[in-house]
């Protein structure tokens, strides 16, 4: 990309088509709330967190030259959130192809999903998986008002509170879990005192930089694994039609809950918009440094800008190491990126995870993943476009699941034919 | 074996696309979306071709192996010309927002030129054909045990491979030359592109004959890589300055002395 003479420094105004501002907020979903203690394989909560893609509002520190750039993001911001919502997506296939513990049946059900699927009759399964569905959905509808009316009268303690129980159970609960199945997998015997410090002190480590304060790249990288432990989780206890109809269930129920005017995500959102309040980092992923002490990661990124814009203006042999450096810092604190809820990634995860699970077919996998990619690409380009937030969940998962099927149904025998004869295409 | 199979026809099948992805489009971002969008539209043509497929076979009579051999065929046959179309059809796409994206960014040129283009969507048709064909051939060969007790080809995890990595390649060698075929509306080309394609999914009825089909299959691989290697602006001479590292330009884009 050429860019013009005087802008080399300003890689982010205007090479990147549009200027990255700060999201104010981004639109968020909590969870339903805490386990409940009849649960016996504890696997209440659900840490289904905002459907919004958002980006943010103007500083005070944006020109009114840059507000005239009809696009918000970049190619940049689309790769920041491709990154992490693959490597979310990996840790779920990979665990689910190796450890047979998340893919195997069970009889116990979340407390959320109460009607069994064990029946022969198609008619009686597909109405029990539609009750299962709307029951789940009444449970997400009722604690996202819930969380709603706690932010309106300023609860922030019952909130943090909330979301500081619900991380504790992840962290330490289900990763004590997964430990366990991981290391039965492999046969591996370890004894109890080395787990207890591994757990603790990722546990200890992982609420401090998701409640707190820490390196930007070790936030994101637990918040990732929590949203794959939750979708794990969802893999192995939602019952099979149900989990289908409560992904195709909760789109819509996305769809209406950020974009209507009453919808409770778009109060929510509002509210904090009117306070000036960034929403709980617990909740969301967000893709560029907002609450990072150290300069570790600017410099890192002000190293890679600088060697993009070095590629980009070939023609000239001039160092052009100094001169970017000390804007780019600036403009770094400016530079928020776009932030995804945690509840994208978890059901993200769990169409790739079940696609996976069913079937020893992987090219359902591949064509669910790309699906979902592309959704999340187009997503973003709306979000460019009209600049509010948006439910992040519609799109993907509709074409996930499409692909879902269609593969499994239609392309699924083409391809096996053809591999028998080893025929190529 | 198995697993020495596995990473080995693994390397085989993707080495080449995995380089070429990670050198030059790993870094760009507007690339890599550009390659995913082009495996998206591979799928759709693939989703097409296996309903049309799918609802041949449920009408058809379903235990006459000639029959369904045939069939097959068809389903072939078809899925080529709709993957080229839908080539097409991406190339009309791109075409229309590069026009938008250079009227929305108020840039003076555009961030990706259709020649750039042209090689990151063929690299992500390859990449998605590869992946589909080989990906459970693979994740079979992990498993104890090998092909051929029933007097089936001992090769077949081999040749797979190797089919699948000239099929990436072709896939982009064949995408750099349909879009500049299209760009100078050059139609014999676009006509030769399709019927290369043609004859290489063909060559491979003749399998497990391996010889019969990969060794055409490679020489129209060099042919499709020499015409791609001219279309896209290289020339002996360039050649020459770049594998002796006189090439000024290059250098100077990235900062080494001469």
């Amino acid at each position: 990309m050429n860019t013009s003479d005087s802008d080399e420094d300003a890689y982010n105004e205007r090479t990147a088509l549009v200027q990255s501002e700060s999201p104010v907020v981004p639109s968020y979903r909590p969870d339903p709330g805490p386990g409940p203690a009849e649960e016996s394989k504890g696997a209440g909560i659900s840490r289904r967190s905002r459907p919004g893609v958002d980006g943010g509002e103007s500083d005070q520190e944006v020109d009114a030259e840059e507000e005239e750039l009809p696009l918000k993001y970049g190619a940049k911001h689309v790769i920041m959130l491709f990154i992490p919502v693959t490597l979310c997506m990996v840790v779920v296939v990979a665990t689910i192809k190796s450890v047979s513990f998340y893919s195997e049946k069970t009889n116990q059900q979340l407390i959320y999903t109460p009607f069994t699927e064990d029946t022969q009759n198609v008619g009686r399964r597909l109405l029990n998986s539609v009750l299962n569905t709307i029951i789940m959905i009444s449970v997400i509808v009722v604690m996202t008002i819930l969380l709603v009316v706690l932010y309106k009268y300023r609860c922030y303690r019952f909130i943090h509170g909330w979301l500081i129980l619900s991380s504790l159970m992840l962290l330490f609960w289900f990763s004590f879990m997964y430990l366990g199945e991981v290391f039965k997998t492999y046969n591996v015997a370890v004894d109890y005192p080395t787990v207890a410090m591994i757990i603790w002190n990722f546990g200890a480590v992982g609420m401090i930089c998701i409640h707190w304060k820490g390196p930007l790249q070790l936030q994101q990288a637990y918040l990732i694994l929590i949203s794959a432990l939750m979708a794990l989780v969802f893999i192995k206890y939602l019952p099979e039609w149900s989990a289908w109809v409560i992904l195709g269930a909760i789109s819509i129920y996305d769809l209406v809950a950020v974009l209507s005017p009453k919808g409770p995500l778009r109060m929510l959102v509002e509210t904090a918009q009117e306070r000036n309040e960034p929403i709980f980092p617990a909740l969301i992923y967000s893709s560029a440094m907002m609450w990072t002490v150290g300069m570790a990661s600017s410099t890192d990124a002000q190293r890679s800008e600088t060697d993009e814009e070095a590629e980009q203006n070939d023609r000239r042999a001039e160092p052009r190491s100094q001169q970017p450096r000390a804007v780019s810092e600036d403009e770094l604190e400016e530079e928020r990126g776009v932030k995804l809820g945690l509840g994208d990634f978890i059901f993200y995860s769990v169409l790739v995870g079940k696609a996976a699970a069913t079937g020893g077919d992987w090219n359902t996998t591949i064509a669910c993943f790309v699906a979902i990619l592309i959704g999340l690409c187009l997503t973003l380009l709306l979000l460019a476009i009209f600049k509010k937030a948006l439910p992040a969940l519609p799109i993907s998962i509709t074409f996930g699941l499409i692909f879902y099927f269609s593969t499994d149904f239609l392309v699924q025998p083409f391809m096996d034919n053809l591999a028998n004869h080893q025929f190529y295409i | 074996m198995t697993a020495a199979v596995f990473f080995g026809c693994t390397f085989i099948a993707f080495g080449p696309a995995i380089a070429l992805f990670l050198f030059t489009i790993a870094r760009e971002p507007l690339r890599v979306i550009f390659l995913i969008a082009g495996a998206f539209f591979w799928l759709v043509s693939l989703l097409l071709a296996s309903l049309v497929w799918f609802i041949s076979v449920q009408i058809s009579n379903k235990d006459s192996a000639s029959q369904q051999k045939g069939l097959l065929i068809f389903g072939v046959v078809l899925s080529v010309l709709l993957q080229e179309t839908f080539r097409f059809a991406y190339y009309k796409l791109l075409k229309k927002a590069n026009e938008g994206l250079l009227a929305l960014s108020q840039e003076e040129t555009m961030p990706i030129s259709i020649r750039q283009l042209a090689y990151v969507s063929g690299l992500g048709f390859g990449f998605m054909s590869g992946a589909f064909s080989v990906v459970n051939i693979l994740a079979d060969s992990v498993g104890p045990g090998t092909v051929g007790i029933h007097g089936d080809s001992q090769h077949y995890f081999l040749s797979s491979a190797f089919m699948t990595m000239a099929i990436i390649l072709l896939h982009m060698f064949w995408g750099v030359v349909f879009f500049d075929a299209c760009e100078k509306q050059r139609w014999w080309a676009l006509a030769a592109v399709v019927t290369s394609h043609l004859v290489v999914s063909c060559l491979t009825f003749q399998n497990p004959e391996y010889v019969a089909s990969l060794v055409p299959t490679y020489i129209i691989l060099f042919l499709m890589g020499v015409w791609a290697f001219y279309t896209a602006g290289g020339s002996l001479r360039n050649l020459k300055l770049c594998l002796t590292c006189k090439d000024k330009d290059f250098l100077l884009a990235n900062h080494r002395p001469r």
